[in-house]
Formats: structure tokens, sequence, C-alpha cells
């Protein structure tokens, strides 16, 4: 942990500085690493450790390749932890690690003010660890294949949480059990009488209306759950046929999807609020005359846009200066709604000096989709020259589609809903009476990717053991998908 | 200011790098690895059979492109999907989308591609010997003879003054002088003694000496066209993947012939038209006179390995092809391998009555291969016996 003495003073520096804005974040500790150290924890997703498998190794061959052919550099990564972790590329010259510094203190104030970070693990270093080593037991006592095995089928569904719960207190689990659910209560209770009142205090229409009513209850229940379930994991650890150790396995993988699912729901937020920290203490005070040429290169690179997707590094930096700038001059509010003035709206400016305490407001709580709903507005939209694309099957590739400002914002709130990731429920466990999972996705307009669907079906089986359904719609018509144990089968709604 | 900046990023000086030397990653990479190999062994006859590969070779490793390993998940098609970008341009603009773009989070994989992993020639050679089951070649009865290689690389306190070592004895003369105090920094001369005397020394390594050659013989007449050649192409490049892994030093040549012999180099091997009619015994007489001219027959391993479409000029020159094997060649290599590629104008007669005439020839392996899918089982016929 020890920083080399120049580095060390820079960090205090930095800090500093970031103090003085009043940033609020954990005790930070960075870590310097080479290259090959750094790729091994990007790899690991920002943890040094994780539990064993394949697919950290094949992300690790994808970046060192990457990184050999020059096509990505990795700068910096922060992990939402207490204290919280940084890393620093051994190789960056000074005003780099400077800028990453600055960085990291705005990511650190963001993890610790978010409401959305509010339920996260801030341990979650520790926690990784001890996943890692209760899965290498696992492996010593099951063996590698059939441990690996499993978590393949665990990372495949992994994403099947309710991406909206962490912040809401999750529901713990829930054991569903036979025993809380008496026989007693199966026939209706008859009051005692003697036989000549028996017809009119236990009338036998009333009766078999009660008993009528008991058996559609029953009938009900069978239909567990009763309301569509969201975290399919969740649903499938309570519920599941599982042995203990994949139980184990697979809520220690719906822990770490908790524990990442609102850096996904604030990417945009996040890095913006980051980059625009970095901005501010470099240029207003960390940077040197000779560092100018650098910072400048860096800094572009780090907002540069494609036309091709979002930069949320750019997007969230220009919208929260925007928000800063409107409330900095009272663009805001019922007054500025309603004037139709396009040059007074322009030149608007009430001095009212708010733009910083909103930031910080926003920061703190809001997500993606908020962010992007509330402040968004149409002026924002054409001087970043936002756009929608769509594939075109005559020009055979991707084209701008339309300009319109609610058709960006729509898409671009469309694309940030679920993470991006399509709403899949469990709504009956016992399909047809017959111990049967049927699985539903709600379409909003985009189908789902056939054959990935199937696999992830399949792997949903091996865990139920009984078939499992799938309904969608494809090209406009309602389908449900089946995978019995042996083969796939389909049939339309 | 920054001008007084010192060299801090020595490994030396951040001993908390030091712990995690050994990467953790390492597991779960090889893992990966050998998933990989899993992935090419199981496709090995669709890689066999195409040519791409061949041009994806570099010096010492290969890029194989293989179909993408992932983890199903319930995701939206990629195309009807469309997204936000910004910039310029109107409505109809065509913009290039990166398919296999993540969302650049580490950990979100991109979507739909094919992986190219680079794995070297040896293990390449390795996963085919492995899923052909190819016998490791035992080289002929010369493994005993070793040639004696110098290697200086020692250091020793005595020997001839044309290996001094200069920089060690001025080193020890530093050292010495410093610590008895005889050096002065005003005039720092260094005066090594005898003792301080460095000198450069060698060690004679035996290398056991394992030689083979390679002879690929091609028939270049009119009827062999672009189709035949690309499967000699293809062939002889599994053949040398394979061999290469078996002998150090291996040393490959090339002849093409049609009514008469000469040799090339690699290029011209593949890319050479001649016409004319087909005399094979001089390509094979043109190979006897090499072997006889250049090779020590105690020394080197000797493979022939022959591609013809089998139209002989005539019965006459068959025969002479026979004899030179029977008496000539067949003694001296460890294989001559024949494979008949069929040809526009159909196959010819030379492999049967190869067959017919030295069929007790143990050395001898002739096969047919009348497509690219027959490449496979051909490579098999010709390196299955492990000579």
């Amino acid at each position: 942990m020890n920083l080399p003495p120049e580095l060390k003073r820079i960090q205090e520096e930095i800090e500093g500085y970031a103090r003085d804005y009043g940033l609020d974040f954990c005790e930070t500790i960075f870590e310097i690493l080479d290259f090959k150290q750094l790729n091994e924890v990007a790899s690991f997703m920002g943890f040094p450790n994780r539990f064993p498998h394949w697919r950290f190794g094949m992300e690790y061959e994808r970046l060192s390749k990457s990184y050999a052919y020059g096509l990505h550099k990795i700068y910096e990564m922060v992990i939402n932890n207490d204290p919280c972790y940084a890393y620093l590329l051994q190789c960056n010259n000074y005003v780099d690690q400077k800028i990453v510094m600055a960085h990291v203190y705005g990511h650190g104030d963001f993890f610790k003010n978010n409401f959305w970070f509010s339920k996260t693990n801030r341990k979650m270093m520790d926690e990784m660890a001890n996943h890692a080593t209760k899965v290498r037991k696992y492996i010593d006592k099951y063996g590698y294949n059939e441990v690996e095995e499993f978590i393949d089928i665990c990372l495949s569904i992994d994403d099947l949480i309710d991406r909206h719960a962490p912040f809401i207190e999750r529901r713990g689990r829930k054991v569903a059990s036979d025993l809380l659910d008496p026989e007693a209560e199966q026939t209706v209770k008859k009051i005692k009488s003697k036989d000549y009142m028996e017809e009119f205090i236990n009338p036998p229409d009333f009766m078999e209306l009660q008993q009528r009513k008991i058996e559609e209850d029953k009938l009900k229940k069978r239909g567990y759950p009763e309301a569509p379930e969201k975290d399919v994991v969740l649903f499938l650890i309570e519920n599941a046929p599982l042995e203990n150790w994949q139980r184990e396995i697979l809520e220690l993988i719906r822990e770490e999807s908790y524990y990442f699912a609102p850096q996904g729901q604030t990417k945009i937020m996040n890095e913006g609020w980051a980059t625009y920290w970095h901005s501010k203490i470099m240029t207003q005070r960390a940077l040197r005359d000779s560092e100018l040429i650098d910072y400048a290169d860096h800094h572009s690179g780090t907002v540069a846009t494609q036309p091709t997707r979002i930069n949320p590094y750019k997007l969230g930096l220009e919208l929260f200066k925007d928000i800063e700038d409107r409330w900095n001059r009272g663009k805001f509010g019922k007054e500025y709604e309603e004037c139709d003035n396009i040059e007074t709206k322009k030149s608007w400016d009430k001095d009212l000096g708010l733009g910083r305490e909103k930031i910080f407001e926003v920061r703190k709580i809001y997500n993606d989709v908020t962010f992007i709903d509330t402040f968004m507005t149409e002026e924002f939209c054409e001087e970043q020259k936002l756009f929608v694309y769509k594939y075109s099957p005559e020009q055979e590739a991707y084209v701008i589609s339309d300009r319109d400002f609610r058709k960006v914002k729509q898409q671009l709130l469309f694309s940030l809903t679920n993470f991006g990731q399509p709403f899949i429920f469990v709504k009956e466990s016992n399909y047809e009476n017959r111990g049967e999972l049927y699985l539903y996705h709600r379409h909003e307009g985009i189908d789902l990717k056939v054959d990935y669907g199937k696999e992830t079906l399949r792997n949903i089986q091996t865990i139920w053991t009984r078939p499992v359904y799938l309904e969608t719609v494809v090209e406009g018509r309602g389908k449900i998908f089946k995978f019995d144990g042996e083969k796939h089968s389909e049939r339309n709604l | 200011m920054f001008s007084t900046m010192l060299p801090v990023f020595l490994r030396e000086e951040t001993p908390s790098v030091k712990h995690t030397m050994a990467l953790k990653i390492e597991q779960d990479h090889n893992r990966f690895r050998q998933i990989v190999r899993g992935k090419i062994k199981a496709n090995l006859k669709k890689y066999i059979s195409h040519e791409e590969l061949i041009g994806r070779k570099g010096k010492d490793l290969i890029s194989i492109p293989i179909p993408q390993i992932d983890i199903p998940t319930f995701r939206f098609a990629p195309r009807s999907q469309g997204g936000v970008g910004q910039g310029d341009g109107d409505s109809g603009t065509p913009i290039a989308v990166d398919e296999d773009e993540g969302s650049g989070e580490a950990g979100n994989l991109p979507g739909e591609h094919l992986l190219e992993v680079d794995i070297t020639l040896e293990e390449l050679a390795q996963i085919l010997g492995e899923e052909l089951e190819l016998p490791k070649i035992e080289p002929k009865g010369h493994q005993k003879i070793q040639t004696e290689k110098d290697k200086y690389a020692a250091i020793h306190r005595s020997g001839p003054e044309s290996l001094r070592h200069f920089k060690r004895t001025y080193k020890e003369a530093l050292k010495r002088q410093i610590t008895s105090g005889a050096y002065s920094l005003k005039n720092p001369l260094i005066l090594p003694i005898r003792e301080d005397k460095r000198y450069l020394s060698w060690k004679t390594k035996p290398t056991p000496e394992c030689n083979g050659l390679i002879v690929y013989m091609m028939d270049v007449s009119g009827s062999m066209g672009d189709e035949q050649k690309e499967i000699v192409r293809i062939e002889t490049f599994w053949i040398d993947t394979w061999l290469r892994s078996q002998y150090k030093g291996l040393v490959t040549r090339y002849i093409v012939h049609d009514a008469t012999a000469k040799e090339v180099n690699e290029e011209m091997f593949y890319h050479i038209r001649e016409s004319g009619g087909t005399m094979i015994s001089s390509a094979y007489h043109f190979f006897n006179k090499m072997i006889d001219e250049e090779y020590d027959l105690g020394q080197w391993n000797i493979y022939g390995f022959h591609f013809s479409d089998g139209d002989n000029w005539s019965g006459g020159d068959t025969d002479k092809c026979i004899s030179l094997l029977q008496k000539e060649l067949l003694p001296k290599v460890n294989l001559f391998c024949y494979g008949q590629v069929e040809s526009t104008y159909g196959s010819g007669e030379f492999i049967r009555e190869l067959e017919d005439e030295l069929d007790s020839a143990e050395n001898l392996i002739t096969s047919k291969i009348e497509s690219k899918d027959d490449i496979y089982n051909s490579i098999k016929q010709f390196l299955g016996k492990g000579k």
C-alpha cells in the first residue's frame, strides 16, 4: 500500500482539493499495478479475488490482447468498498495519475452518497474473497468440472434478479412449506347443532358454497407464485430441488449480482460526476503549466464521442454541467417553462447561483433513468447532437433514424430501463398441475435473441429438473418455448 | 516542481505489488485456454479442410478463429434494438456499429463475434496429434549421434588474455581499490592486478542430432488445377506442422515436375503452373540425386511426399518409378508418401500400380484425396505409422 513518496504527496494534495469542494468519501487506498496486474483486476471486475471461473480468464485474454495491440488502456478502476480501493497503472505519468486520483474521489463521493448504493455491501472486498474460498472448497469436495458446470448455469441466469429491489430493502429468503398450511383448513367447519337444527345452522347450500371456495383457493395456491416473481434467481433458490452446495453457490452469485446492479443503474451519472470533478480539480487547482497538453489529451480522450454509442462520461458530464448552469441562472420552474420567447429564454439569468447545490442533490437521489428523464431538455438534446439509430434492412446497416427530442429520450430511457435487459418473470411453478415452470417475458417491442433464449431455458431446466416454458413474442406473434430436458419445442399462442 | 522527479516506479520499492506477482487469474486463464483447446480439437476436421488457417500463420503463432465461447442469457436480439448515438448526419445516414463492442464495462461481454485466439504451432501440432491419434515419431536408429556445441556463458578466474572479460575485470579492480582505499576521486585510475582478472569460459554442450528432411514433390503438369494445388497446400501445411513438432532443425525442400523436375522455393511450389506431360520418374530421380549428393543417411530422417493426379505419361515411366522406389528411395527414407488428388480429368492409374507392385514395402504409404474433406483421413494415413 506504500505509494512512492511523490505520489503520496500528490494524493494528499488532490484529496485536499476534493474535500475543499465538499466531496465526501470513504478513506481511499491507491495501489500501483503494472498492466498485467491491472488487467487481472479488471478481469475480476475490480476485485483482487473472485471465485474461480474461466469467464474471468476469457476476459483477461481479451484485455491483455487489446492492451498489447494498443486498442485500449485502463486508466482508472475503483471499488465501491469501505475503504475504497483504487488502482493506478504503473507506467502512467504523473499528470495521468493526478487525473485518475481526482476522478476516483468523484466516484468515492458518489458511492458513499448516492441512495442507490445505500444498501450495497461496503465490505464486498472481503465478501468476494469469502465467496472465492467457499467455491474453492466446493471444488475440492465435488470436483472442478461439476462445480464449474453449475457456475456456468448460474452465470447464465445471474441477471434475472429484481434490479429495482436493491434500494427497496430486498425480500429475504422464504421457505415454502406445506406444513404451515394444515389439512384441517381444507374442509368447511361445521357449527355444532342438534339434529333437528342442523339444516338451519349449517344450511347445505351455504356449506357447499364454502366448500367450493376452499377448493378454489387451493387451486389458486397451486399457482404459486401468487404474483409474477421478478427475482427468478431467488425463486429458484427457494423452490428448485438443489443440493445445498448448489444453493449456496447460486446465492452467492445472486449476492454479487445485486452488488453490481447499482453500478449498472448509475453508469452515466457516476462517470459524469467523476469526470466533472476531475475536470474541476485539475483545471482549477492541480494542473501545472507543463502538464496542460497531456491533460487536454487525456481528458478529450475520455469525453470523445462516437456516432454509434453514448459515452457515459461525456453525456453525464454535459448533463451535470447543464444542470449547474440552469440552476445558476434560474432556468427552471413555472415562469421559465411558460416563457415562449426564445431570445429571453436563451439569455435568462436570475443570478441565483444554486447550481452547485443542485448537482450535489442530484447525485444523491437520482439514478440514470430518473436523471435523464428529469433533466434532459430539448435544447440539451440538440446541443449534444443526439439521435436515434435503427437497423435498416434495405441499407443493410444501422442508420440515423431520428433526431426528434422525444424519440431520443424515449429510446435512451428504454435502453436504461432494467439495465437494458429483458423483463422475465416466474409466472407459474406448477404449470398444468405438473410441477412445470412457466416463465414470462414482458415484451416491450423488442424480441429476444432466440438461440440464446433457448440455451438459457435449457440451463434453467437443469436447475428446475421439470420441463420449463418461456412465453414471449417473436416477430409479432406470441410464442411459447419449451425445454423438457431432452428437446426444445415451441408453439404459437 | 516535477523536474526533480525520481524514478520511483522500481518494482523493488513497492512491496505491496510483490505478493501478487503470481497472478491469480492464471488459473482461470489456463482453464479458458483449455476450453479453447477443446474447441479447436472438436472443430479440427473443419479447420483442416479450410485454407484460411494457413494465412494466419505467423512465425511461431497461429491465430485461429473459434466459435464464440459464451454463457447464454436472456437478451435482446441485437438488430431489432437500435440505440442512441451522438454526432452529425441527417436521418438515413448509415453509421458503423461495432457489433462486438460491449458497453465498455468489464464483464459485460461482447455480443456476437468470432473469438480469435493465438496458439503456438507446437500446441496446434499437439492437438493434431491427439485428435488424429498420431504416434510419436521414432527417429531412425541414430539418435545417439551427438554434436558438441560450445557456449560461452561462464566466467572463470583464469584463461587466455584474448577472452578477458573487460567489464568484470574492471568491476573487480574497482571494488578492490575502493575497499582498500586505493581509489581516489581526483585520480580515478583503475589498475587491475592478476586476482581481478576474469575470463570468459565455455561449456561444451552435447546436442542430440535429430535432423529431419522433408521433400515435397508435386506434379504441376497441365492437368493439375488450382483446386488440386490447394489440397496439396493444405495437406502439406498440416504435415509440416506435425513434423516440425517432432524434429528440431527440420529442412523442407520442394520439387516440382512435369516431364522434367526442378527444385523451387516454397512460394513457387504452390503457384507455379507448368503444362505438358507427366513423367513422375523425373521427380523421383531428382529426389534420389538430392539425397545422394547432400544428405548423410546416417544423420538424416528423410521424408518424401509426392502429390500427383496419377496420370503418368506411360507405363514404361511408371515401371521406372517403381524400380527407383524399390531399389533406391525406399531403403533411404523413413517414409515415402504418395497422395493422389483427383483432377478434372479423373484419377490416374499410378496409385493402383504402386499399390500392386510395392504392396510389401513398409514405408510406402499411398492415399487417395478426392476432395478437401479427405485431407483429414489422408494425414492420418500418412502419419499414422509413426515413422
